[in-house]
């Protein structure tokens, strides 16, 4: 659009207003588009920006200067260890347990018809669907009265983090169990699968791409918990837990470092995942 | 296949597919009830009926996805009738194809193979896909196929394995006209070629006419007929099978003796009083009730009584209601005063055409004619016919 309209044969006023308007018709789904993803990207970038900063006091929230400090030393010497490592081991644990556990319920409920099914359905919402706070001290009573004070720590939060992720996983793989037509495992049968070989060849990796994201899922889930861990950890810190008492003192930047180091590898997840595919794709073309 | 069909005669047994008083219910609902049947081995054998006949339980009880409540299923001497479907000589090309998605062409095709231990899969498999014609793309996954080569893919992905016995479910519902008339000669093709035993399900009678040696017409969990194409066209033995099988003029009346020297003919006054003779060797009535069949194109029509040839049988004037010009033929559709609309099928080789509202006269020669039993629905079938063709 040309700022100054002193042009030598002018276009009328009307003709401008409906040229602009034109343009912007044409390009409102890319305009509202980018706007979008503004606002979802840019806590990310404030997340990797902010690791690079140098604060002169506690608190790691003013930019004030460039820095390397906090990706040379991300475990803030070693302070940062034992929590990562907690809400590492919890969430791979958490994700494997959930998933196979969530995986198995999933092909029950879509592949047989027992009594209860539906109660078993509705039941696994509840996770899902109930407050967290809820959750949390219900979870607290029942693992004080029941085991006592010395079960809270690392079992206490398996177990609560393993509970909510099956019910995401059971949703997730559910879908697309349902979305495969059941045909294909009588067809393998057919021909010559055994129940072995038909899970194997055809269920398996029909169904492994939902079962991949349930377990991504899970993993996310279970790192960042806080409520539900607050209140079943004990005196054991997870990664979210330890910030959270961190802020009263001063959080270090090392966090946004570790925070940008997750972002990275989801993305590399999904580089992993997705590249092979679309060269694949424009190869084929 | 003659061979086949010889030692067939000779009593032996040696890959036939028996099904000896199969039976299956579905809580209080009987699919295919005490069914006896023999399909001869290198035979191309179709199971036609409606839906919900029981054709595809049928099939189903033997590729081994059902398991029948009572009776056996045997191939040759073997029983087969508990055996896992994935340690039964059969295959089937499923309905809807059932491809897998996420493997090639080539690997669907060579599923079957590797399932049983073959190691070196790569020659059969160039093989199956030239019978197939589709060596070009065997490296593209199913969803990049046309609705008919995923049929022949289907079609290969069974074919490969050599079964006992080929089961094809409804194999070309799901292709065009065109497609399903081409694909129907080239399953023919391949069958004659390998000389497997087909079994095909189907409800288009006309697909079940073209490509089988022998069909069977089922209806509630029976077969009704079972015979060549022109043997159940040309002698239906049930209103059923004649109404569902093209189509037939139905007169009912009652038989009234015998004429000619050893009874051949069989005399029947029809409900409006016409007298017809209709042969004893093609008459299944045992009562007094009788229906004649005839089919429409064996009908002839006439401008007047008088123009009828001696010999044939006549019904009784009436008024031409619709006139169809369908290329090859004009059909009619004639309607005489208390009887039934008569359709009549007359070759275009330059004969008259009558409009609708003309006065005609219908005629037939007694040998067209066929009898069947007057206790029996006259309309059997023929709703079973018009949802087959929807």
């Amino acid at each position: 659009m040309p700022a100054h309209p002193q042009v030598h044969h002018r276009p009328s006023m009307k003709t401008r207003s409906v040229a602009v308007l034109n343009w912007f018709r044409k390009h409102v789904i890319a305009i509202v588009a980018g706007l979008i993803f503004f606002f979802l990207l840019v806590p990310n970038a404030v997340v990797v920006w902010m690791s690079f900063n140098k604060p002169s006091g506690k608190y790691n929230v003013k930019w004030e200067q460039f820095s390397l400090d906090a990706w040379k030393n991300p475990l803030n010497d070693g302070i940062l260890h034992d929590p990562l490592m907690l809400s590492l081991e919890i969430a791979l644990v958490a994700t494997l347990v959930a998933t196979v556990l969530g995986t198995m319920i999933a092909f029950a409920i879509v592949r047989h018809s027992f009594k209860g099914r539906g109660f078993v359905n509705s039941v696994l919402f509840l996770p899902m669907a109930a407050p967290e706070i809820v959750m949390g001290t219900t979870l607290l009573a029942l693992f004080l009265n029941t085991f006592g004070v010395g079960f809270l720590g690392f079992k206490s939060i398996l177990i609560a983090h393993i509970m909510f992720c099956v019910s995401y996983v059971v949703i997730t793989v559910k879908s697309r169990l349902n979305g495969m037509d059941p045909m294909l495992e009588k067809a393998a049968q057919d021909l010559y699968a055994t129940p072995w070989q038909t899970f194997w060849r055809v269920t398996f990796p029909l169904v492994a791409p939902g079962i991949g994201a349930a377990a991504l899922l899970s993993f996310a889930l279970s790192f960042d918990d806080f409520i539900i861990t607050e209140m079943t950890a004990g005196s054991s810190l997870t990664f979210p837990y330890w910030i959270w008492n961190a802020v009263q003192k001063g959080i270090p930047p090392q966090v946004n470092v570790i925070g940008s180091l997750m972002l990275v590898i989801t993305l590399a997840g999904i580089a992993v995942a997705e590249v092979p595919k679309w060269v694949k794709a424009t190869k084929s073309h | 296949m003659s061979k086949n069909t010889d030692t067939l005669a000779a009593g032996s047994v040696a890959g036939d597919l028996r099904l000896v008083n199969v039976t299956k219910r579905f809580g209080d609902f009987t699919a295919v009830n005490d069914l006896t049947l023999t399909i001869p081995q290198g035979s191309f054998f179709a199971l036609l009926g409606a839906s919900g006949c029981g054709k595809t339980t049928t099939l189903r009880m033997v590729s081994g996805l059902e398991e029948p409540t009572a009776g056996r299923v045997l191939i040759g001497e073997g029983d087969i009738t508990r055996l896992r479907p994935y340690k039964r000589p059969v295959n089937t090309v499923f309905q809807n194809y059932a491809l897998f998605p996420h493997l090639t062409v080539a690997e669907n095709i060579a599923f079957g193979l590797k399932r049983r231990g073959v190691k070196d899969v790569k020659q059969p498999v160039q093989d199956m896909l030239d019978l197939i014609e589709l060596s070009h793309i065997g490296s593209r996954k199913p969803n990049q196929l046309s609705g008919g080569q995923q049929q022949r893919v289907a079609l290969g992905r069974a074919l490969i394995n050599r079964p006992r016995v080929l089961l094809l479910d409804e194999p070309l519902g799901a292709l065009d006209l065109k497609l399903r008339r081409q694909m129907q000669i080239e399953l023919k093709r391949i069958q004659t070629e390998v000389g497997l035993t087909f079994v095909h399900v189907t409800h288009d009678q006309e697909e079940a006419m073209t490509m089988a040696d022998t069909i069977a017409v089922m209806n509630h969990g029976r077969i009704e007929q079972l015979g060549s194409p022109t043997d159940l066209y040309e002698n239906p033995k049930t209103t059923f099978v004649a109404n569902f099988l093209g189509q037939s003029n139905l007169l009912p009346g009652k038989a009234v003796g015998t004429v000619g020297g050893d009874g051949e003919h069989v005399q029947v006054t029809l409900d409006d009083g016409t007298r017809v003779l209709v042969p004893s060797a093609r008459n299944c009535a045992v009562g007094e009730q009788i229906i004649v069949g005839v089919r429409p194109e064996k009908m002839s029509i006439h401008a007047s009584a008088a123009e009828v040839p001696a010999g044939r049988n006549v019904l009784a004037p009436g008024l031409v209601t619709d006139t169809s010009f369908v290329g090859v033929s004009t059909q009619y559709l004639v309607k005489a005063a208390g009887s039934e609309e008569i359709g009549v099928f007359v070759q275009n080789d330059g004969a008259q055409i009558f409009r609708p509202g003309t006065e005609v006269v219908v005629s037939w020669d007694p040998s067209q004619g066929f009898g069947l039993d007057g206790r029996q629905d006259i309309d059997a079938g023929a709703e079973a016919d018009l949802e087959a063709a929807s």
